[in-house]
């Protein structure tokens, strides 16, 4: 491992953990822009979080640890996301653990960590919350693993990075069949997992319409603060999977010089720019899926990863 | 008429607890010191060899063989280090629970016959030891007889468990007679038709004993209704003698077989691991709950096997060998996390009486350690990294992906679809975990028992931190098991190959296939992000006014109650709305209106009942098809002795004519 991969790694990191609260508020000064508003602002999430974190700590009655730890753990799942999925560089120094299976994994334990404060604060608007979040998650995850299982036949290997590399070689990989099915697949359960329309509304304010703003109810001020970078964390990381598996060019190869990761770095910007603005721009002209319907949603996605998986093994080999 | 007083003399009730309690201890040191025992030989049958043993004096005929190979010595380690904590875990347990001296005398006898079936050299040593471990398991069930509900399941265990055996045997007598052989190391090739139905009633015979579906009915009947240990010991280890059964008969005695055996355990394994988990998710009883999830994991085990026979048979040896492995080591772990499980919830069980769900909760300030001990488990039952179940399931979807299909249709389909069935299995565990360890132990309390819960006894506790560190010793540095495991599968004949499939190290990877994991690495990583994410919130943490304690919001109410919580039920309720059609829930509602007008109401009553849809089906026709051949059976039972006088000389005739 060299210097340059740290580097790239921490470079990684940054882009994320900064970029992270800008492309939330990109999506909504889009959507204000359709709109006919003015907007806050990009810089607007950002100032949300300044503020949230001078607040007062509050910590509500006959809650736990689990409650306050929660944010914690989201947090840190989503910064371990943002370090181990090659964004910007293919070979970084988690590469090891940079496995499909771990990544989903992660993904999911800070799912658990957010429905399990919900359920902790033994309101009925928590649990309902943890109760819609975790039916969809269910489904969400096996879907994630079998899209990019099906992507990751040809390369026969479930690394992240080689599975990217491989892209890199050879582009006409992901024009197939296989890649046309696990795009569709992904992109639907990249939207169910990050709550975005039409599964859950990010803005509502009717509690009995929320999936992920029910769960967060309770909180407040710094917590809150750290629960709402990890998530916009959340989304721009699964974005960038998703360009990266589909188009990786500018990404730094495995021995990157400083340029090259200057290169990833505004590539991955821009590539994320484009698929949050194409996202915010479809929130417009969508409504939100009644709840009983978003499993028929997932199923159909779960069936395209299915079939993507299987018409992977039928005409690469 | 008059009534007669009768002075009954009013019995005395000899209450010895000092006597009881040197009872519990004895019973509980006799079930560890058996289980350490097991774990040596085990040790010593996987690194060194055991000597093959022969009593003849002991059995008529034919005599005890006893021969420990590397893939007994496995099971042998596994059996034995489920005990050694049980049997420390009783002590505290059978003491609060009042355990009747029958059963602190036959639990040591269990473990004893369990490692006598990993040890049996023969087919009527390995029957006989069989046997004794089903009847042995039969008399632990019924330990709290006076419920009838216990009576009930321990019938139906029985009836099951016997039903079973009669399939092992008569699948043990033909393998015997047709290789004239009943010696496992002297076993030669069966003949084939007569291979095919030694395989199906022996996978029939050891698929009941495992849970795998359809025979799993009494698991999720039998195990809530045992006590803990017990449930611990009969879910933890007996049933993984199911698995050992399939591997050692099906797989190296009479396999490797033709590819439809693959497809037949790949398909009862994916059944048992959805129906299970499926099943899991909307049970509301906590050790019904792990019961199911048991016939998921032994699902998982019976597909890596098949996917192992399948592979190799299709010329993927690497993937084949890493199925298997992944088969035993998520043995080792289901082992670890159910055991855990188990005692977790009887823990509860003795502070609180509950095992429903619906009426937990709040107990993570009174029972700390059992709530975090039960949050390990349940995080190893999730599949998740940092789980103890993490890495087997891993490497049996590595197996699945990237096993080279080279133009094969079976694996090209079946290996999209397992993965599919895995990744479906994972997703729903989370959800069936994340309830019973949310609802059960997180919120407010909803019901006076669990209000008034106390953590338990000391020896209970020390037995489930020991299964706790093997959790996560198993989560995070799997290369501990990493010899034993490597040993056991040379035994297996679809995963014999000069290099080890799996290079167990910090950095776990796939000779065969590019593939590698570090759970090491990514705990570590995790919490170096924690640490990050602690220091993130340290921002502007100076001006902030000092942290206060507020009530939650009640929606402007006064305040919220218990009631008002998320239950159980109300958690899967979308879930079961979704798999509607697998379950079949009996929900009604019953509305009663005013009697003044229509459109006022004075009460609504709900009802949801989730029985076991494939039980209702399958089992129903049986029993009801029994019960009415035993009334047409019955009338040849009139009392006349004369019949009956007649009916033996008929029997003897027809004896003397058939042996003539």
């Amino acid at each position: 491992m060299t210097v340059m991969a740290v580097v790239a790694g921490g470079a990684q990191l940054l882009t994320v953990t900064v970029g992270a609260p800008l492309l939330i508020g990109l999506m909504r000064q889009v959507r204000a822009a359709w709109e006919g508003r003015g907007g806050g602002g990009i810089l607007q999430p950002w100032r949300d979080l300044r503020k949230q974190l001078g607040k007062q700590q509050i910590i509500p009655r006959g809650t736990t640890v689990v409650f306050t730890a929660a944010p914690l753990i989201v947090a840190a799942t989503s910064i371990l996301l943002a370090a181990i999925v090659p964004i910007v560089a293919t070979g970084s120094p988690l590469d090891p653990v940079a496995d499909l299976f771990a990544v989903v994994g992660v993904l999911f334990l800070g799912t658990v960590a957010l429905t399990l404060a919900g359920i902790d604060t033994g309101t009925a608007f928590g649990g309902m919350g943890a109760s819609r979040e975790i039916t969809i998650a269910a489904l969400v995850e096996p879907t994630i693993l079998l899209a990019v299982f099906a992507l990751s036949i040809p390369t026969g290997s479930a690394n992240l990075g080689a599975l990217m590399a491989t892209t890199l070689s050879d582009p006409g990989s992901v024009a197939s069949l296989t890649g046309v099915l696990a795009f569709v697949a992904l992109v639907l359960v990249i939207i169910a997992e990050a709550g975005r329309l039409p599964v859950d509304n990010p803005a509502t304010h009717l509690e009995l319409t929320m999936v992920h703003e029910a769960m967060v109810l309770e909180y407040a001020g710094p917590r809150l603060a750290l629960m709402e970078w990890a998530s916009a964390m959340r989304l721009t990381v699964l974005l960038a999977l998703l360009a990266n598996l589909f188009l990786p060019w500018g990404i730094a190869a495995d021995a990157p010089t400083l340029l090259q990761v200057l290169t990833g770095v505004g590539a991955i910007t821009v590539k994320v720019a484009v698929l949050a603005t194409a996202l915010a721009t479809m929130e417009v002209f969508m409504a939100k899926l009644r709840l009983f319907r978003v499993p028929e949603l997932l199923a159909g996605s779960f069936l395209l990863g299915l079939l993507a998986v299987t018409s992977a093994n039928f005409f690469t080999r | 008429m008059r009534t007669i007083a009768v002075d009954v003399p009013t019995v005395e009730v000899k209450n010895h607890p000092g006597r009881h309690h040197v009872g519990c201890a004895a019973a509980g040191s006799a079930t560890a010191l058996i289980g350490a025992a097991g774990v040596w030989g085990g040790l010593v049958a996987v690194f060194g060899s055991a000597p093959q043993m022969s009593i003849g004096w002991l059995l008529p005929l034919s005599g005890v063989v006893l021969h420990l190979d590397p893939l007994g010595g496995f099971f042998s380690v596994l059996i034995g280090a489920v005990a050694v904590p049980v049997g420390v875990y009783t002590v505290g347990y059978a003491r609060h629970e009042r355990w009747p001296a029958l059963s602190l005398t036959v639990l040591p006898l269990f473990v004893a016959a369990m490692l006598l079936v990993t040890a049996a050299g023969s087919i009527p040593t390995f029957l006989l030891a069989w046997e004794l471990m089903a009847l042995a398991s039969v008399l632990l069930v019924i330990t709290d007889h006076d419920r009838a509900e216990v009576r009930s399941a321990a019938l139906f265990y029985a009836a099951m468990t016997q039903l079973g055996f009669v399939a092992i045997l008569v699948g043990l007598m033909v393998m015997a007679t047709s290789m004239g052989a009943d010696r496992f190391t002297e076993m030669t090739v069966v003949p084939e038709p007569l291979r095919d139905v030694v395989f199906v009633l022996t996978v029939a015979g050891f698929g009941s004993k495992a849970g795998l579906v359809p025979l799993h009915a009494w698991l999720a009947r039998a195990h809530p209704e045992a006590p803990s240990p017990v449930s611990a010991l009969m879910s933890a280890a007996m049933v993984t003698l199911g698995v050992y059964g399939i591997i050692r008969i099906d797989l190296v005695l009479i396999g490797p077989g033709p590819r439809w055996w693959a497809v037949l355990l790949l398909l009862v394994g994916a059944a048992s691991a959805l129906y299970g988990v499926l099943q899991a998710s909307v049970a509301t009883d906590v050790k019904r709950l792990l019961a199911y999830s048991t016939t998921d994991n032994m699902g998982l085990i019976t597909m890596a096997l098949g996917a192992s026979l399948l592979l190799s048979g299709a010329g993927a040896p690497e993937a084949a060998a890493i199925a298997a492995v992944a088969a035993l080591l998520h043995l080792l772990a289901h082992a670890a996390f159910k055991s855990l499980g188990f005692m977790a919830a009887g823990s509860v069980l003795a502070a609180t009486g509950l095992r429903d769900l619906d009426r937990m909760g709040g107990l993570a300030r009174p029972m700390p350690v059992t709530t975090v001990l039960f949050g390990v488990a349940a995080l190893g039952a999730c599949g998740l990294p940092l789980g103890a179940g993490f890495v087997s399931e891993w490497l049996l979807v590595q197996a699945l992906v990237h096993a080279s299909t080279s133009g094969d249709v079976v694996v090209a389909l079946a290996a999209p679809l397992a993965v599919g069935a895995v990744a479906l299995t994972t997703g729903l565990s989370v959800a069936a975990m994340v309830k019973a360890f949310g609802i059960g132990f997180l919120a407010r309390p909803r019901s006076a028992a669990a209000r008034q819960a106390r953590e338990s006894a000391a020896s209970m506790l020390t037995a489930m931190v020991i299964v706790a560190v093997g959790c996560v010793v198993l989560a995070l540095a799997p290369v501990a098991a990493a010899a034993v495991v490597a040993r056991a599968v040379n035994v297996m004949p679809t995963a014999r190959s000069a290099a080890p499939a799996v290079d167990f190290a910090a950095v776990i990877r796939l000779p065969g296939l590019g593939g590698s994991i570090a759970p090491g690495l990514l705990a570590t990583a995790f919490v170096a992000a924690l640490l990050a994410a602690v220091v993130a919130m340290r921002w502007r943490a100076r001006r902030r006014p000092p942290t206060v304690q507020l009530p939650l919001w009640a929606c402007g109410a006064d305040d919220l109650t218990p009631r008002m919580q998320y239950t159980a039920t109300s958690f899967a309720e979308p879930l079961q709305r979704v798999f509607n059609d697998v379950l079949r829930p009996a929900s009604d509602i019953d509305v009663t209106h005013h009697s003044e007008s229509r459109y006022m109401v004075s009460a609504i009553t709900y009802r949801n009942r989730i029985a076991d849809a494939l039980e209702i089906r399958l089992y129903q026709p049986v029993v009801t098809g029994v019960k009415r051949a035993a009334e047409v059976v019955r009338r040849a039972h009139n009392g006349s002795v004369h019949l009956y006088l007649a009916y033996g000389a008929l029997g003897v005739l027809v004896v003397l004519v058939i042996a003539r």
